[in-house]
């Protein structure tokens, strides 16, 4: 499998990846970066415990192939506190308490993120259909829908 | 000499919804899973050969080409690992041996340097079968005409309250026989009898199983797992690898989600067998999504035939129950489902006459385990429709027929336990409260159908009679508290909890209080498992009883020092305070380094260690033929739940309107938890109730991704759910609390079963209650054309 050398902007750092064709951006963050945040939990782009934001637009890591990153701005989950701040949004799910096992929460933090910064004052309906490709089993998503709508505030 | 900080604004730590000490960590992304750990270079990936037939002889195994395939280090086959182990019934080996019993049973399995030569690998190995005639019913799986799946079923170990049917498929039938059901049918003024079928479903953690395992030179073993039960598998794997138990070591990081799925013992063993083979290697093993599906543990499908019967007033008389568990391949756990369904099979409602069979049949289906209700939501699935069906008959209406038969204090239960304290009816009136269940309200549309259900439902703790927890408490120079506890972090606060109760008992403030985590068997104290929503009842009271030793020994140190009495003294926020002297001591001062005495008379105290150690000591066995026990369980958690929907006519898409779920916890050790286990609970039960299913088609999974096997998302819940819960005090629980984990998924399927009722006059009997079903039972009954 060849490699291809690419460079991209991961949480505002230049990175320079070797990665195989075949590698996809999640497998990068987190194997060539080291940056265990983002989560695998279904490889095949349906439950969003992958996502990220390329170029500002939420993705879902799995179904994006690392060699076609070049370019790119990447923000993980562990982009999202700047300076040892935390971002509204991660202070407000703490306070919603929509954090349970917290295995879909670094997507759910990102989805979320994605949202408020196109529309800062979406109705029920639009945070809920935000986070429609981000599975939880743990909280049934009510603190979650809380926790966006108080960061909408 | 004073000191101000206990005179600070102490706030109780019990009932305080304080912020989880868990979240930083996982908002951030720095939270530790398992695949998150770091091994290096030396990091060996495993793949397994999996059974493409239900049920098959091996004739053959050629694992010559995968041997040699470059980057190949290790492959492993049933023949080295032939020990059958199981929680209950001991039916299961690591890999099949003889045969196969349900299609994606593992084979053999390979260790490689990447997980692409270990895919490579696996294509690689030839099995060799002889079909078998499979078993894909567990009715028929009962019956004389089913071939056997377990043949040596008589040889296998299991413990005296299961009850295997040797020459049979049969793994345990547990019986009821309370009273005198056969001429109560007569006195019953109305009887209804319904069956129904609960598919298989399965636990979906959005974090799949995995496991690493490491063997050393020596033959010590270590385990990293995302695990419920580092101490049984721990024990388990040990049994099936002949290493002695304090050789091979769990380590448990936070888990991301469990449901049960991740008790007892699967996957965990297949890298442990691998690592045995390659000493020095780590070996990762993490399920990919579809394998977590189908290969590992479901939840048991269930055929429950009910009948039940009452007065004319509305008492319950009679109720025959014959449930077939449809069990899988190997029932080592779930044998005792089949009890647990069993012996709370009356629901929670007082019926003086109850015959229960409740049978764990073997099929050539995937494989059941421990479920968040262990057996439970399947039950109260049949029972509290078939309830609702004759509070109908009977003319009475819903609300009251529950409260009329719930059970009270000191009722006779099925097993001939005596009921304790509960708050059945105050749960009950919750939820009919919260929906103004018995005003009949209008459709917001001609398009649309309106109905309401209710269904109340309980659950004991379904273990062994001796499952123990213990803890230990130790402080450090700045006057933080460490607790030891062996109790997995699932997601369900539990770490948070214990911090809480720990804080309370001992007299510091709940952020003084760390949990020693991840839990490693090497050096955490002993937990039976994260199962059973046991840990704030039991774990619970072991970290109280630590928590108090470490006070005792703190407050006879100070005593000692001072000479006075303890009678006299508190701890208060950190602070040793003398009510008599109205002196103070920080902690700081005294939990490492002890008290000098007074005169130059030495020294007193030392570091303090405190433990404790909580084992149920009064569960009993009960009757083979009648189930009759002095006491089956430990306790009963109770509750009750309702929906309140509308059917489109057009699409029979369900919208609901609103949801309502009450249960009583004896004690809210931490409001926000509770109220955040029942919302997902709730949201998990209705998930099951709407579109879950394993499509099983001659034992194959046919749906196993998310793109066919649909679970609730945030539009689905997009309803306003209540969710008051109750106190009435659990006896032997810390502050009074029991537990609530699984509870919240029970009663949901049959509540809403009984709000399409409502809604449509159509009791369906299968779940899940789809659109496309409730369409077509309304097209069929006339009510669309």
């Amino acid at each position: 499998m060849t490699l291809k050398t690419i460079t991209l902007t991961v949480n505002d750092l230049v990175e320079t990846v070797d990665v195989p064709q075949n590698m996809t951006l999640l497998q990068m963050i987190r194997e060539k970066l080291s940056l265990t945040g983002t989560k695998n939990g279904c490889a095949a782009g349906e439950c969003g415990a992958c996502t990220v934001l390329m170029n500002g637009e939420p993705v879902n890591s799995c179904m994006v192939l690392a060699a076609e990153c070049e370019g790119a701005n990447i923000v993980t989950v562990e982009g999202l506190a700047k300076a040892g701040k935390l971002s509204t949004l991660q202070d407000t799910i703490i306070e919603a308490g929509g954090v349970q096992c917290g295995f879909c929460t670094p997507g759910m933090l990102i989805s979320a993120t994605a949202l408020l910064k196109r529309n800062p004052n979406p109705t029920d309906s639009e945070i809920r259909s935000a986070i429609v490709g981000n599975l939880c089993r743990c909280t049934g998503y009510v603190r979650i829908v809380d926790a966006i709508k108080m960061a909408a505030k | 000499m004073a000191n101000a900080k206990s005179k600070e604004q102490v706030v109780n730590p019990i009932g305080a919804s304080f912020t989880r000490n868990d979240v930083y960590e996982k908002v951030t992304g720095s939270a530790v899973y398992a695949d998150d750990i770091q091994f290096g270079n030396k990091l060996l990936y495993a793949r397994a050969k999996r059974s493409p037939y239900p049920h098959a002889l091996i004739k053959k195994i050629d694992i010559s080409k995968a041997e040699v395939l470059p980057g190949v280090k290790v492959v492993v086959t049933g023949k080295d690992f032939p020990n059958r182990i199981g929680l209950y019934l001991q039916d299961k080996t690591i890999f099949a041996t003889d045969r196969v019993r349900f299609i994606g049973e593992p084979v053999a399995a390979v260790a490689a340097i990447s997980e692409e030569v270990a895919m490579k690998a696996v294509e690689l190995i030839e099995v060799e079968y002889e079909e078998l005639e499979a078993v894909f019913d567990a009715e028929f799986g009962a019956s004389d005409k089913a071939p056997l799946i377990h043949p040596d079923l008589d040889k296998y170990v299991c413990p005296n309250f299961i009850f295997p049917k040797a020459g049979t498929n049969i793994a345990n039938h547990f019986k009821i026989r309370k009273g005198d059901v056969s001429s109560a049918w007569d006195k019953c003024a109305h009887v209804v009898e319904r069956s129904f079928k609960v598919p298989h479903i399965q636990h979906v953690p959005i974090e799949t199983h995995i496991a690493i395992a490491q063997m050393d030179e020596k033959g010590k073993v270590t385990v990293w797992a995302s695990s419920q039960s580092p101490f049984a598998q721990r024990n388990l794997i040990a049994h099936a690898l002949h290493i002695s138990q304090s050789d091979l070591r769990v380590i448990a990081p936070l888990v991301g989600g469990g449901f049960g799925s991740k008790a007892g013992v699967t996957m965990e063993a297949i890298p442990v067998a691998l690592a045995t083979k390659c000493k020095g290697w780590p070996v990762k093993f993490l399920l990919t999504r579809e394998e977590e599906f189908y290969t590992n543990f479901v939840r048991q499908g269930l055929t429950i035939h009910v009948k039940v019967g009452c007065d004319k007033e509305g008492n319950l008389l009679a109720l025959k129950n014959i449930m077939y568990w449809d069990g899988g391949a190997s029932t080592e756990y779930g044998t005792n489902v089949t009890r647990a369904g069993g012996y709370s099979s009356s629901g929670p409602y007082d019926i003086p006459n109850v015959e229960t069979d409740s049978i764990c049949v073997y099929t050539n289906h995937p494989i059941g385990g421990a479920y968040r209700g262990f057996g439970m939501s399947e039950l109260h699935t049949g029972l509290d429709q078939a309830i609702d069906e004759l509070a109908e008959k009977a003319g009475v209406d819903k609300v009251t027929f529950l409260k009329k038969n719930g059970v009270a204090e000191g009722d006779v239960l099925v097993t001939g336990m005596i009921m304790h304290k509960n708050g059945i009816q105050e749960c009950i009136d919750n939820v009919a409260k919260s929906l103004n269940f018995n005003e009949k309200e209008k459709p917001s549309s001609p398009d649309r159908l309106r109905g309401k259900g209710i269904a109340a439902m309980w659950k004991a703790p379904a273990m062994p009679p001796n499952p123990g927890s213990s803890a230990w408490v130790e402080m450090s120079e700045d006057g933080n508290v460490t607790v030891g506890l062996g109790g997995q972090e699932i997601g369900q606060g539990t770490f948070t909890v214990m911090a809480q109760m720990a804080a309370a008992a001992l007299g510091v403030p709940y952020d003084k209080v760390r949990i020693a985590g991840p839990v490693d068997t090497q050096y955490s104290p002993y937990e039976w498992q994260t199962v059973a929503s046991r840990l704030t009842w039991s774990m619970g009271n072991a970290v109280v009883l630590a928590a108090k030793d470490a006070r005792r020994q703190i407050l006879e140190t100070v005593a000692e020092a001072w000479k006075e009495s303890t009678d006299d003294l508190d701890i208060i926020n950190g602070v040793v305070v003398s009510y008599k002297s109205e002196r103070e001591t920080s902690l700081e001062n005294i939990v490492i380094y002890g008290m000098p005495k007074e005169n130059n008379e030495g020294w007193t105290g030392g570091p303090i260690v405190g433990r404790g150690s909580f084992m149920p000591k009064y569960v009993t066995n009960l009757d083979a033929e009648t189930g009759q026990g002095p006491r089956a369980v430990v306790h009963y958690t109770v509750g009750c739940e309702g929906l309140d929907i509308e059917i489109d006519k057009n699409t029979g898409t369900i919208y609901v309107l609103k949801g309502a779920a009450s249960f009583d916890v004896g004690k809210a050790i931490n409001p926000a938890l509770v109220k955040a286990q029942v919302e997902g609970g709730f949201a998990q039960g209705l998930s099951s109730a709407m579109f879950e299913e394993i499509k099983l088609v001659k034992g194959v999974m046919t749906n196993p991704s998310f793109v066919d096997y649909r679970i609730a998302t945030a539009p689905d819940m997009d309803f306003p759910l209540d969710t008051p819960f109750v106190e009435v005090p659990q006896d032997d629980g810390p502050w009074g609390a029991r537990g609530v984990g699984e509870h919240p998924m029970v009663p949901t399927i049959a509540a809403l079963g009984n709000a399409i009722y409502d809604a449509t006059g159509i009791r369906l009997t299968n779940p899940p209650y789809s659109a496309e079903k409730i369409y077509l039972a309304m097209l069929d009954k006339g009510l669309v054309k």
